[in-house]
């Protein structure tokens, strides 16, 4: 227990401001119809809008001011991430300014400047199945002569078509599903015997297979010490869960705000149908849900600004909580809709999509909650 | 960093009060309903234990932290008050005085009572020497709360008050009650109303305990027939209750909510069951799932009181409060039914937690359902059409 109050859970001034400028930028951006015009191009990215976002300096948030960020912290990241989450933004922003930001500061400081500047994006390569799991790393490193050669494939890498850049997780020893000798590679995307294939996503974001075919790597490509790799990716993957875990707070924020627009617009019967008891405590119920996951979410930012090594369990309370209330806020948002939620013309499928690709990126319900559960032992 | 060292030294002094004073037999996981200290000029403690605690706390003003140290209060600051908390909870100190008088009437006087009144009613609370109970409900009037029948007629110097209350709690074993009455049967029903406070022993009260499914009897029927009240008995204005009242049921909302949050705060569930030895892949599933709605929630609480003390109001907030932590402690006592098996299904006894159980199921009912919290969100917060 410290002696020092702990950090109020209420927003400061200066993080209310930066999520009215967030929203009122995103408001003139319209995210979403960017969305739907890259989907119907067959786009996964959108590299003007992060361009306008990297101006802003969001994708410094995490950066120290030396290396050209701002150094807000994770709670702000927090607020940058839902805000985005709420509009369905889409940017490679958890993936570069969170996780690579977190993984390089301190270790590659050039490419961290890049990475502030957002003119360097990055993938992170860890999953090698279907769910999320560090440990099962097979992706073999071996040792040849005083090089690396990496073999392997890690499946459906978020941002992983379009980055400049991959941090790998690799096994360089040990094996699989043990937490030692892994180490983490820096790799340029372009590296002879990376092979990319873009996956379909439901999301319509850029999700990729990576195949390392004879990848040749030095001492230079590791970040942080071989065989302890664990310690250079847990603190970016954790940033990076709680990133996402605040953006399906925000998709559910932006899910229920159309949802509850329509319950005030929508007539039947005469009437309109949020006037309907029934309804009304469904939208009441989700409601409550979604102030319950608030706290989680503001809480993990504290948490990972106060003392991030020790922080994991806010983190996963955050993201089993967004991901549990995202479930139901678009469940329920298709449903109050009635059949026009159905329909590729209305937005609620994009929200009903993304909620479900980002559970399942760094670890979905499950997962989290029996972390929580084991923290808490 | 002025705060922070004045803050530690804080806690320094009350953890070294506290392993001081806080007699032993006070602290310690896992005391019932039956073991919480009530006080009241009827009281019987149950141990010198329990007496010595509640006069040890008393004297500092910590059985209300909060409260201004004129009226007998600790005038702690909230960060003060969360270190004491913290540090009771840390021996595991028990709370040395509940709860209606503290938590409902307290608040209330200080709000809307006259300096008079603070002087006489809040130094014997903070004492546990005056017991109070609450008359809202009546027959006709549970979540129409506004319908009260109860009426308080004008009969110069005092109120002669006849009608029924219903669901007040302890009412057997209180001093006094806090009632709503009607004082204009004409005006429109919300503005007829009056707050006044009765003692239990004015002639023409009586109290009749009503026994409920836990075998236990915590709420009364309550009568009233031609009782005198003083008039200096009214707190705020003729007419003006229906505001006090709204402003104590927030209170109660939050308190109902965040009496689950204490009931949840301390063991994780997940360490409760391993310790049982269930195998049970539903139970372990339900299990998480509780373990994570109730940090949450405990956090939405933490975060509403972090707002409370930035100087925004919970207001109707407390609705979702009240909805999320009652429905969470009917979800964790189901669990450890469950979870209990047969040594969960007795009276008494080494795991027996039927009564609790069962009691549980009235906390999404008392101070107004689920239902009343569900449409006061849909309408006041989400501003759905009536």
């Amino acid at each position: 227990m410290s002696a020092a109050a702990p950090a109020s859970l209420v927003e400061t001034d200066d993080e209310a401001l930066l999520r009215d400028a967030a929203r009122g930028f995103l408001a003139g951006a319209d995210p979403l119809a960017r969305l739907r015009a890259m989907r119907d191009e067959g786009r996964a990215t959108d590299p003007e809008l992060w361009r306008e976002m990297a101006a802003m300096g969001w994708a410094g948030v995490l950066v120290d001011e030396a290396n050209g960020g701002s150094a807000m912290g994770h709670r702000a990241a927090g607020i940058l991430a839902e805000e985005m989450g709420r509009t369905l933004a889409l940017s490679p922003f958890t993936s570069s300014a969170v996780m690579a930001a977190t993984a390089l500061a301190g270790r590659a400081t050039d490419r961290l400047s890049a990475v502030a500047a957002g003119d360097l994006s990055y993938a992170i390569a860890v999953d090698e199945g279907p769910k999320h799991n560090l440990a099962t790393t097979a992706l073999a490193a071996s040792r040849v002569g005083n090089r690396y050669r990496l073999d392997g494939c890690k499946r459906f890498v978020a941002d992983g078509g379009a980055a400049d850049r991959i941090l790998v997780l690799a096994r360089t020893g040990g094996s699989p599903g043990g937490a030692d000798g892994l180490t983490v590679f820096d790799l340029e995307a372009d590296r002879a015997g990376i092979e990319r294939t873009r996956r379909d996503s439901i999301d319509a974001r850029d999700a990729a297979d990576i195949t390392f075919n004879g990848v040749e790597a030095t001492g230079d490509d590791v970040l942080g010490d071989e065989g302890n790799g664990l310690a250079a990716i847990a603190p970016a993957i954790r940033a990076g869960q709680a990133a996402v875990a605040a953006e399906l707070a925000g998709l559910s924020a932006g899910a229920f705000a159309m949802t509850v627009d329509y319950l005030k617009d929508r007539k039947q019967f005469g009437v309109p149908i949020g006037s309907f008891q029934a309804l009304q405590h469904r939208a009441a119920h989700l409601w409550t849900h979604m102030e319950v996951t608030a706290s989680a979410i503001a809480h993990a930012g504290r948490a990972l600004d106060d003392d991030a090594d020790t922080a994991q369990l806010a983190v996963s309370l955050a993201k089993a909580r967004a991901a549990d209330t995202a479930r139901l806020a678009v469940a329920e948002g298709v449903q109050m809709h009635g059949g026009i939620g159905m329909t590729d013309a209305h937005n609620m499928g994009f929200f009903v999509k993304r909620a479900r690709v980002a559970t399942e990126w760094l670890g979905d319900y499950g997962h989290h909650a029996a972390h929580v559960a084991r923290l808490r032992r | 960093m002025v705060v922070d060292n004045a803050l530690a030294h804080f806690r320094a002094s009350t953890a070294a009060w506290l392993e001081e004073n806080c007699p032993e037999p006070m602290r310690g996981a896992g005391w019932s309903e039956d073991e919480i200290c009530w006080g009241g000029k009827r009281w019987q403690f149950t141990s010198d234990a329990q007496r010595v605690w509640l006069e040890r706390m008393a004297a500092k003003g910590w059985t209300a932290p909060r409260w201004p140290t004129e009226y007998g209060g600790g005038g702690l600051s909230r960060a003060q008050d969360k270190v004491l908390a913290e540090e009771m909870a840390r021996i595991g100190a028990r709370t040395p005085l509940e709860r209606i008088g503290l938590r409902m009437l307290g608040p209330a006087l200080l709000e809307f009572g006259s300096e008079a009144q603070k002087q006489r009613y809040l130094p014997p609370i903070v004492r546990g020497e005056m017991r109070w109970c609450q008359g809202y409900s009546e027959p006709g009037a549970g979540s129409d709360l506004a319908g009260v029948q109860t009426r308080a007629e004008d009969a110069g110097d005092h109120f002669v008050v006849n009608g029924q209350k219903v669901w007040t709690s302890y009412a057997d074993k209180a001093d006094a009650i806090f009632a709503l009455v009607r004082t204009d049967r004409d005006a429109p029903k919300h503005k007829g109303i009056s707050f006044v406070l009765i003692d239990m022993e004015s002639e023409g009260v009586s109290t009749r305990p009503i026994r409920l499914i836990s075998g236990k009897s915590p709420f009364c029927e309550t009568f009233f027939d031609d009782v005198r009240v003083p008039k200096e008995n009214l707190v705020g204005e003729l007419n003006g209750g229906w505001a006090i009242a709204k402003y104590l049921l927030t209170h109660e909302r939050e308190m109902i909510g965040g009496g689950a949050r204490g009931l949840l705060g301390g063991r994780a569930i997940s360490s409760i069951l391993g310790d049982s030895g269930i195998d049970d892949p539903v139970i372990a599933a339900d299990a998480l799932r509780t373990e994570v709605d109730t940090l949450a929630f405990g956090l939405t609480m933490e975060r509403y009181k972090d707002a409370a003390e930035a100087g925004q109001g919970v207001g109707d907030a407390s609705a979702m409060l009240k909805y999320a932590g009652t429905e969470l402690n009917k979800q964790r006592y189901d669990l450890m039914m469950a979870a209990g098996g047969s040594s969960a299904l007795t009276w008494d006894g080494e795991g027996a937690l039927a009564p609790e159980w069962l009691r549980t199921k009235a906390n999404s009912i008392e101070g107004g359902t689920s239902e009343v919290m569900l449409g006061i969100i849909a309408r006041r917060i989400l501003e759905l059409p009536a």
